[in-house]
């Protein structure tokens, strides 16, 4: 076990760098040292203007994505240990505009996000003292692993859609419109579609499949994308079929 | 100065914050709402509670059975007013939350599922796997999303609270991407900023939580309720502190010490049986298990780790298909980040600070000491946790408490006029404060993280699970210390661009204040009641002490200690029964 | 020094300088899983490739016999076999990376349960190998 390991990280402060550049940091090797561990350590002992954002250490509140050796990884579950020797090379996510160090801009995420309505939406709303909308743990399976998304962004970050095509929603929030549309409490499905099917959202995905491949919760944007494709191709069809009998 | 204003001005974007945010928009449309947070409102810490949220909604359970469970549970300390109201209102809150698509796990029928809690005498825990506080947060979110009316202002500081002529009136806050300080004016200010496990060293809380809400109160003259209760979970992973849910003890998990002896039975919970047995053993009250791990250690028969003393949680005799289906998240959590499979190995686990059940005094709407000032959430102390809150109350809670506090303010505001144009003049007074004192100082010898460290351990060594006058003492005099240091502080980060060291800076001035506060409420207490054990003084004295601590800040910025009587409705105080 | 350098001075207080990076052309040639994906959208090529030679084909037994024996000469040069030869590994790359990815596009679900990948992904080799078998037939019994 090397008693150090290096961190070569992405310095960006716009009041003095004119464009990103990296430093390197030697920091302490412990076997259960996560690489944001390491940048904590960087921030404490070596250099407080090191910036990033994080918070829960435990990959559920979705703050501490980050390149790490060129893939987007949470930083509280990439262990130094998988790195070995180093040097780890830590950049900020792909694809977004860096504000500062290793913090990106993702206030356009959040206008994506909104677009797409992930809310229940229904025609006749239950008042509360008929109790529940019944749900099976069959219907609820058909969307869970969509609702497992936790906006860490490193789905935009794997997809290349994303940096060439500023305008595509992108894989989380067509998840989280999957999510919604299989939710059988919820009646939008087809609102969905229509804010969906064009080349900003379902029909710009060429289906590379990175997104599904680091998302650290399994919840397969490809997936969800590609079945609202096959759904938005089917209505379609069904449109052409029989004008008269399609919503 | 840029200055924004609005009626009702919610800080924290968190479970209490948003529902309060949403109860403003639904209830009063005319009423303006904000919502401020220093992170993405899914980045709050509501995401990590796992276990459930607590609502009386099967037959053969009834709201008395709650309130019961809810105020023996909490050493006879909440008030029981406030209790009240909370089971009232809890079953439709969390139906509210179902409408609007949590999803919430089933039964085979369709409805919703619940699971047993440590301290409940009945089966009334709301589960989404064991990622309910992720679950309730995210539906919440995107909820919010909805009603145009909210307005966000994500990733903004909250440095100071806007005061004049003893009312809120806004605040002052640090948008974080460019460093403007700006003024938000408010007729009404909602602070649902959640707790301060980050005063301890070893911590399931998030890193965001410093108290920032209890201490900008406390600061504006707000007393502060109940501090020296702090809630230790008895399940967390040594080192990081993840949290293990109680929902592996609920489900059948086991604690054992090194003989594989399942221990608890030594310390009034109960006799082991196979499978759980409600306020029995595993699932006794939070408090009584963590206090009954320092027990063992002092009889040695727990483990030793790197990173201190454990003992085994066993869930192995669940098998896989039970942990994947009730419990994913620990399987997941132990996988990640302990390298170990719950399914074939046991969990090594430690007591760890996990919940404050003190925090700003408010009554049962929300509202705090100072007019136009409300509060929700664990930032709260309304009281209904009293001295040991029962697991998946706090969901439950930031839902009812985050909607009165919310439907409060914005009646407060619609009956109240402009904020007055003094305030700006103090928001201009912070601005200059935050440069000289932080963003252009030069000459600081300190480092954040050395002060930091120094007031966790004091804390950690004098505020514990046990506790007694002399290190609370001598932890007041270190505390006197690091307010003085932290003076001294330096900083080498003078960007305005994202300046996350000015944060810590400002986050640890916070949590010094806090520290006062707990290490002098604990003092002051000379009685052992709920999770405040007192080794000098291990009895409660419900002749004195069956009463609130309200920590005001005095001239000096150290805490002054009054009391005021519990609330007593139905239930007066007896003796805590688990096992038996 | 670069071009950008001269904007440093440009920072204003309180006001965002995002740095935006530009995307190279060359993409995808820096990560081996962009690499396979540009390489599957490549195939397609080869497809159409073959969808060409197939109508050529049809046009050549329209103009008659002596068209066609042409046609079949010209497909056996080294040439045209080299071609067809690459093409044909390209379309089997084509064939066999989608029909790995149909479980993600397509889920099935008998009685609530979700059908598993292997099962849907496989169920496409086996109607592959069936028409294969088919056209195999037809073919053999055609000589």
């Amino acid at each position: 076990m090397p008693p150090t390991i290096a961190l070569d990280v992405i310095r960006y402060r716009p009041e003095q760098d004119a464009e990103p550049a990296f430093q390197t940091y030697e920091v302490p090797f412990r076997d259960d040292w996560v690489v944001l561990d390491a940048l904590n350590y960087i921030k404490d002992r070596l250099d407080g203007s090191l910036s990033f954002r994080w918070s829960c250490r435990m990959g559920v509140c979705g703050s501490c994505g980050m390149m790490v050796n060129g893939k987007p990884k949470l930083t509280c579950a990439a262990f130094l240990s998988d790195y070995l020797p180093g040097p780890v090379r830590v950049e900020p996510l792909n694809y977004f505009p860096i504000m500062r160090d290793l913090i990106v801009d993702i206030t356009d995420f959040m206008r994506k996000l909104t677009k797409v309505k992930p809310w229940i939406i229904r025609d006749q709303v239950w008042p509360l003292e008929e109790g529940e909308y019944r749900q099976t743990p069959e219907q609820l399976d058909t969307y869970k692993q969509f609702s497992q998304c936790i906006n860490c962004m490193l789905c935009y970050a794997a997809c290349p859609i994303v940096g060439l095509e500023p305008e595509f929603v992108g894989p989380a929030a067509i998840a989280l419109a999957q999510r919604y549309n299989l939710d059988s409490r919820d009646e939008a499905a087809g609102e969905r579609l229509k804010i969906l099917s064009d080349h900003a959202g379902i029909w710009g995905c060429t289906f590379v499949g990175e997104c599904t491949q680091v998302c650290p919760k399994h919840v397969d944007p490809a997936g969800a994308i590609q079945q609202f494709k096959l759904t938005a191709a089917l209505d379609a069809l069904k449109s052409f079929l029989v004008p008269w009998g399609t919503r | 100065m840029d200055t924004f204003s609005c009626d009702v001005l919610i800080v924290g974007g968190g479970g209490a914050g948003l529902r309060a945010a949403i109860a403003v928009a639904e209830t009063y449309p005319s009423v303006s709402v904000t919502v401020i947070s220093k992170v993405y409102p899914m980045r709050s810490h509501t995401v990590s509670a796992e276990g459930g949220a607590a609502a009386v909604i099967k037959s053969g359970d009834s709201l008395d059975a709650h309130a019961y469970d809810t105020i023996s549970g909490s050493d006879w300390l909440c008030d029981q007013d406030a209790v009240e109201a909370f089971v009232r209102e809890a079953p439709a809150e969390m139906l509210q939350l179902e409408h609007w698509g949590c999803p919430w796990s089933r039964e085979p029928d369709g409805h919703v599922a619940v699971r047993p809690f440590g301290g409940m005498k009945v089966e009334r825990t709301w589960f989404a796997a064991d990622k309910t506080g992720f679950h309730m947060l995210h539906t919440l979110f995107q909820t919010s999303l909805k009603y145009e009316g909210i307005r966000r202002h994500d990733e903004c500081f909250v440095t100071k609270l806007l005061m004049d002529d003893g009312r809120c009136q806004g605040v002052v806050a640090i948008e974080l991407a460019t460093g403007k300080i700006q003024a938000i004016t408010a007729k009404a200010v909602v602070l649902c900023t959640g707790g301060c496990g980050k005063i301890f060293p070893f911590t399931t809380n998030a890193n965001i939580k410093n108290g920032d809400g209890m201490a900008l109160a406390y600061r504006a003259g707000a007393p502060l309720k109940d501090m020296e209760f702090v809630q230790y979970h008895p399940t967390g992973l040594p080192f990081t502190g993840i949290l293990i849910t109680e929902a592996a003890r609920s489900e059948g998990g086991w604690l054992l010490n090194k003989d594989g002896y399942r221990y608890l039975q030594d310390y009034d919970l109960g006799t082991p049986e196979p499978t759980p047995v409600l306020r029995s053993m595993e699932l006794g009250p939070r408090d009584r298990l963590s206090q009954a791990f320092v027990k063992e250690q002092e009889k040695e028969r727990t483990m030793k780790g790197p990173y201190g003393d454990y003992v085994h949680l066993d869930v192995r005799h669940l098998g896989e298909r039970k942990i994947d289906g009730k419990i994913p998240f620990v399987r997941e959590l132990c996988l990640k980040y302990a390298g170990l499979d719950p399914v074939k190995d046991m969990i090594p686990v430690r007591p760890v600070v996990h919940y404050m059940m003190g925090g700003i005094h408010t009554d049962i709407h929300g509202a705090t000491a100072m007019p136009g000032l409300y509060a929700a959430g664990e930032a709260a102390c309304v009281s209904i946790n009293g001295a040991n809150r029962l697991g998946s109350n706090s969901l439950t809670e930031l839902l009812v408490f985050g909607a009165r506090a919310g439907k409060a303010a914005a009646v407060f505001a619609s009956e109240r006029g402009e904020p007055s144009p003094s305030v700006l003049a103090q928001a201009h007074d912070e601005q200059r404060r935050l440069e000289e004192q932080f963003l252009f100082k030069t000459s600081g010898k300190e480092r954040i993280a050395t002060v930091r460290q120094a007031m966790q351990e004091t804390v950690e060594q004098s505020a514990g699970i046990y506790r007694d006058a002399s290190a609370l003492q001598q932890a007041e005099a270190k505390l006197q210390r690091l307010q003085e240091r932290f003076r001294d502080v330096n900083l080498e980060d003078h960007s305005y661009t994202f300046n996350t060291e000015l944060t810590a800076a400002l986050e640890l001035s916070y949590m010094l204040d806090l520290a006062q506060v707990i290490v002098g409420s604990a003092l002051q207490r000379r009685e052992s009641r709920g999770s405040h054990q007192r080794t000098d003084h291990p009895e409660r004295n419900d002749g004195r002490f069956l009463a609130h601590s309200m920590a005001h800040r005095g001239e000096d910025g150290l805490p002054q200690i009054e009391y005021l009587p519990v609330t007593i409705t139905r239930w007066p105080p007896g003796e805590r029964v688990y096992g038996r | 020094m670069s071009p950008m350098s001269n904007l440093a001075h440009h920072h204003t207080a309180y006001h965002p300088r995002w740095y935006r990076r530009r995307m190279s052309v060359w993409w995808w040639l820096k990560d081996r899983a962009y690499m396979k994906f540009v390489v599957r959208e490549l195939t397609s090529v080869f497809v159409a490739y073959f969808a060409v030679l197939f109508l050529w084909q049809i046009r050549a037994v329209t103009q008659g016999p002596d068209a066609y024996a042409q046609f079949m000469g010209r497909l056996k040069t080294p040439l045209f076999l080299t071609a067809n030869i690459v093409a044909f590994l390209f379309v089997l790359y084509h064939t066999i990376t989608w029909f790995n990815l149909t479980p993600t596009a397509m889920v099935v679900r008998v009685r609530g349960k979700r059908v598993p990948d292997t099962i849907v992904a496989g169920s496409n080799y086996v109607a592959w190998l069936i028409v294969s078998v088919i056209v195999a037939w037809i073919f053999t019994r055609g000589i």
